[in-house]
């Protein structure tokens, strides 16, 4: 059930999180959060480490639970989805995990496939077909389908997960840290192919990065997190006249600045 | 002042450690009966929880056999009751030693397998990666083990039934004496529904508390490497004590029921 007040105030809104709280024992790391993913839009989160980037996405997901705060998805209240009603909703989402989170017991082609077999009950034939088109579209070739994540580099992994996000092209993608680990040629093969997936398709996607050159490429807006809130968001071509010392900071790499890094000896 | 602070917290934690398990339970045993289940995975767990257990199972219940059919006869011949070996280590046998060896070592093999390899797919995120693949992780993971170790036990119990009391008569032919001709037919004259049936019901409880045990602690697993090899400890401990526990309060109750 939407409230009127829902629809009108998030109008064109696919995500909206309001107020998420999220603490680990004493350890407080969302603190209030409010952002907002337009729908069809590419959304870029940066953020020092450990401010709880990864931590928003999996709240967002059910992974885990916000202590407090409101998390709505075209205007449905995440927390009171339980069995089939949470099933489909799953099944709007494709993630990439910032560790890959490959299952080390399949091969790479199931591992692409799985969530068509396993969550959309395709068949097995037709998801290897989709599968290994999607690992082309990663750059990786159809000799790579039949290894086992453990035998692939980091990046090969990433581009794996990467595959597995896409498979069943979902509504709405989340990407954590897509980049990190590729060099710089393939950083730039990820970026168009997010770009592409998102362009055209009416794909909402969430990305996070450190990676700049690779926000300012397939974002069509960067939110910036500090202490657990966010505290800029705009359009990526203002990023770099936000008037924000955090921001100003972050994005040109300074040591010195408001933000003090947590550097302990 | 500091010991009751102490006493408190701890008591509050295995208070919220039984309340933890009691939801897991909970959830495993509703997830048993809704589709989807996954018959290909419950067949895969059966080989590796049943099959290839058979090995060391056999091996310890013949042993144990063997030597019960040794101290058996240091009691009975005291009282020139020789002639009652059989029967009693047919339903030692039966009722107590093959369920327990059984499901002891079970629990040592399997409990622990099953912690590791959920725990390494909880550090590594792979549980999380499930349930974006909108795969429900009790169901995939948990469901088919709980399934195939039910039924594995008491497979794996009868075998150890039979290998159990073959120890016994080859200890009791070779070393004690016996003519084996009587004390196959005094095993089989003494051969009782009953005796064989507590057994496998007690295996049946067995086999949920080790996958059940294995499954808790690597879906609960913590932090990295440490946190794993914690959770197979805990697996192995817990399980091999529920099944001493469970064997008593079994035992109890057949006997109240004259079962
Ligand atoms: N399951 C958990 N249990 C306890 N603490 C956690 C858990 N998950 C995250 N944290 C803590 O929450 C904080 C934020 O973690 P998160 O993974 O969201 O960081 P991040 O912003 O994604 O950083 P990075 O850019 O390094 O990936 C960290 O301090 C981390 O220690
Ligand atoms: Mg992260």
């Amino acid at each position: 059930m939407e409230s009127a007040a829902s629809v009108t105030d998030d109008d064109g809104a696919k995500i909206v999180i309001k107020g998420v709280k999220k603490r680990f024992g004493p350890k407080v790391v969302l603190d209030g959060l409010d952002l907002t993913v337009p729908r069809g839009q590419s959304l870029v989160v940066i953020g020092g480490s450990g401010t709880g980037k990864s931590v928003t996405i999996k709240c967002v997901l059910g992974i885990l639970k916000p202590d407090a705060g409101q998390i709505l998805v075209d205007g449905q209240d995440t927390a009171k989805l339980r069995g089939r009603a949470r099933d489909a909703y799953l099944r709007k989402f494709g993630m990439l995990f910032q560790g890959a989170a490959l299952f080390d017991s399949m091969p790479v082609w199931e591992n692409v496939a799985f969530g068509l077999i396993q969550g959309r009950g395709v068949g097995r034939k037709k998801a290897r077909d989709i599968a290994y088109e999607k690992l082309t579209k990663v750059g990786l070739g159809a000799d790579v389908g039949g290894l086992y994540p453990s035998e692939l580099s980091g990046g090969m992994q990433k581009r794996v997960g990467l595959a597995r996000a896409i498979a069943a092209d979902p509504e709405i993608i989340f990407f954590d840290e897509p980049t990190t680990g590729l060099d710089p040629i393939m950083s730039d093969v990820i970026n168009n192919l997010i770009v592409d997936t998102v362009r055209g398709t009416g794909t909402t996607t969430l990305s996070i990065t450190h990676d700049l050159v690779s926000a300012r490429k397939i974002a069509d807006r960067i939110a910036m997190l500090y202490k657990g809130k966010i505290i800029w968001e705009g359009p990526t071509a203002e990023i770099d006249h936000s008037g924000n010392p955090y921001v100003g900071q972050f994005i040109h790499g300074r040591a010195e600045g408001p933000i003090k890094m947590e550097v302990r000896g | 002042m500091k010991f009751f602070t102490a006493v408190g917290r701890s008591t509050l934690e295995l208070l919220g450690e039984v309340g933890r398990l009691s939801i897991f339970t909970a959830d495993a045993v509703t997830s048993f009966i809704r589709p989807p289940i996954y018959w290909s995975l419950v067949g895969t767990q059966m080989m590796r929880i049943g099959f290839f257990s058979l090995p060391v199972v056999g091996l310890t219940a013949f042993f144990t056999g063997a030597v019960l059919a040794l101290q058996i006869y240091i009691g009975t011949a005291r009282y020139g009751a020789e002639q009652f070996v059989p029967t009693v280590v047919l339903i030692g046998i039966l009722r107590e030693l093959g369920p327990v060896i059984a499901g002891l070592m079970v629990a040592g093999r399997v409990s622990a397998a099953i912690a590791a390899e959920l725990g390494t797919m909880r550090v590594t995120e792979q549980i999380d990666a499930l349930t974006t693949l909108a795969t429900r992780p009790v169901k995939y993971l948990v469901v088919p083990r709980l399934m195939a170790a039910l039924v594995s036990m008491p497979l794996l119990v009868a075998v150890a039934d039979a290998i159990g009391v073959l120890g016994g008569y080859v200890a009791a032919t070779k070393s004690l004496g016996f003519t084996g001709s009587i004390y196959l037919n005094t095993t089989m004259n003494d051969l009782n529904g009953n005796d064989v049936m507590s057994g496998l019901i007690k295996a049946v409880v067995f086999g949920f508390l080790i996958a059940l045990m294995g499954s808790y602690n690597g879906f609960n697993s913590k932090g990295g490497a440490q946190g794993v090899g914690a959770a197979t400890t805990n697996a192995v401990v817990s399980a091999s004590i529920l099944i001493l526990v469970a064997n008593y309060i079994l035992t109890n109750i057949f006997n109240i029921l004259n079962f």
